[in-house]
């Protein structure tokens, strides 16, 4: 198939059939994570600019990994060491970091629309890494990588998300993915957590409900994704840690609600007796682990297709004729 | 731009006799099938593979393993390949440690596609040996690269193409020159 990616700002815009290839291009990588020698000089020269300006660890990490795999040099910026605190502006860092001359630039920030703002301003390759609480593409791509395996099929599963969906920009992603494939999502949590609005999310016609109780949201799901409790935005609205973990933490009694086998998923930071019980964590269902191994497959497709190919090259048909 | 049909190289039945004669030359020059291992490189590799295999087993009455390899994580020239090449999967269901390993694919040209496909190998372990078996050698070479075991030589021209055509992938099983007209 065609197929172009000039940046990676969301899964909105993106066709199932373009989400398919992407997880298809990820097969490969996840193989490279098996070898004993996981360097690839595919993407040699090439400079991946990593503009964190929110804390990040995992996805980060994630990023840089993926680039070094395929052979790339780093540029890292991170919020906490940068210039930022001493008052710089987003479209002043991300110039200075442009004048360096990278290849493309991976962005976290805490206002949603940043990437989006950053493609305007500058003339290279933008991948959306979490912003604010919009998208978190890679995230979502992740996530149905590690379905996909285990499921064998992204399409019509039932997907149940437990907890703060409010401040979740991976639960966007994962919807705005999952309902390109007829997923049916319920979702769960504190009222103040499970905003109305989230129904408008996904194609027409896509089945979003909320449900108040957890036993009830379980029932039959094929998926449960977990979202971390942001401990920071708890006692707002007034709820009780030992509440939450009362009402809405995912047990081993309240999984056996959800089909037999059902997946677990949590993005991290897992916050083992909060959200999750230590044994639904480490059980058998959990890809917890898996997740993190398929995010590094899904960020090197991402990176070959976005700085390892380019867009002048001739067309497929020539040069299957020309290679030897 | 079109391209025009100029020759057939080889029938069917003459690929045919020629795999035949590629793995009596493999297994002679080796004596014998033990630490011997098949790389067929995607695409039209891995079917010329599959068959020298076959054709193995009927000299020797043993299963050579194979594996495939796809090269395109490891060209140089990515970027003239494809604005968006396909990633298959590679699949070598055996260590490479130590085997004797033969790579097999359908057309030797600029030995780009070997140079590759010997950092793919490397990257998966360190075999005792590396042999390349082709079905055609159309000369050209960018790089020191030559075919150990080769089905036709054939004189070509830089405008001209090779196309070996397998049932397994084109429905229809010849060689053909061709050459691209402005």
């Amino acid at each position: 198939m065609s197929f172009r990616f000039g940046h990676m700002l969301g899964i909105e815009p993106l066709s199932a059939d373009e989400i398919v290839f992407l997880l298809d291009q990820s097969k490969p990588f996840q193989e490279i994570q098996k070898h004993p020698l996981k360097k690839l000089a595919t993407l040699r020269g090439k400079t991946v600019a990593l503009a964190f300006f929110e804390p990040s660890t995992r996805t980060r990490i994630s990023f840089a990994t993926a680039a070094s795999r395929l052979g790339a040099d780093q540029m890292n910026l991170q919020a906490e060491s940068s210039s930022l605190k001493k008052g710089e502006s987003l479209l002043d860092t991300i110039r200075t970091l442009d004048a360096m001359k990278p290849d493309c630039i991976v962005i976290r920030h805490s206002s949603s629309g940043a990437p989006e703002f950053v493609t305007r301003h500058l003339p290279l390759p933008v991948i959306n890494a979490g912003d604010g609480t919009h998208e978190h593409p890679t995230q979502a791509l992740l996530d149905a990588l590690t379905i996909r395996d285990r499921r064998g099929t992204l399409e019509n599963l039932n997907i149940t998300i437990l907890g703060d969906i409010l401040h979740s920009r991976v639960a966007r992603s994962n919807i705005h993915l999952l309902t390109k494939f007829g997923c049916r999502f319920t979702l769960c949590g504190p009222p103040m957590w499970v905003p109305r609005e989230i129904d408008c999310i996904g194609p027409p016609g896509a089945s979003i409900r909320r449900v108040g109780k957890i036993e009830e949201a379980l029932e039959g799901a094929d998926a449960v994704l977990t979202l971390r409790v942001q401990q920071e935005r708890l006692y707002e609205p007034a709820l009780a840690l030992d509440e939450y973990i009362l009402q809405y933490q995912l047990t081993p009694e309240r999984l056996r609600l959800a089909k037999p086998g059902a997946l677990v998923l949590h993005p991290g930071p897992m916050i083992r007796g909060l959200e999750i019980d230590p044994a639904v964590a480490d059980g058998p269902q959990s890809c917890v682990l898996d997740q993190v191994t398929n995010g590094l497959a899904v960020r090197m497709a991402l990176l070959f297709m976005m700085i390892g190919a380019h867009a002048d090259a001739p067309s497929e048909k020539d040069s299957s004729h020309a290679a030897d | 731009m079109h391209i025009v049909e100029k020759s057939q190289l080889m029938t069917a039945t003459e690929i045919d006799r020629t795999v035949q004669r590629l793995a009596h030359e493999i297994v002679e020059k080796s004596g014998g099938t033990a630490n011997l291992a098949l790389i067929g490189i995607r695409r039209r590799g891995v079917p010329l593979a599959a068959r020298i295999a076959q054709a193995m087993r009927g000299i020797d009455g043993v299963d050579v393993p194979v594996g495939t390899l796809d090269i395109t994580l490891y060209r140089d020239d990515l970027s003239k390949v494809a604005a968006h090449p396909v990633l298959q999967s590679s699949d070598i269901p055996f260590s490479v440690d130590d085997k004797d390993l033969v790579v097999v694919d359908d057309v030797l040209y600029t030995g780009r596609t070997i140079r590759a496909a010997m950092n793919g190998l490397f990257d998966l372990g360190r075999p005792k040996r590396v042999r390349l078996c082709v079905l055609i050698d159309r000369g050209h070479r960018e790089l020191p690269v030559e075919a150990t075991f080769i089905g036709r030589t054939v004189q070509t021209s830089d405008a001209e193409i090779i196309e070996v055509r397998l049932n397994e992938i084109d429905r229809e099983e010849r060689v053909v020159l061709v050459e691209r007209v402005p």
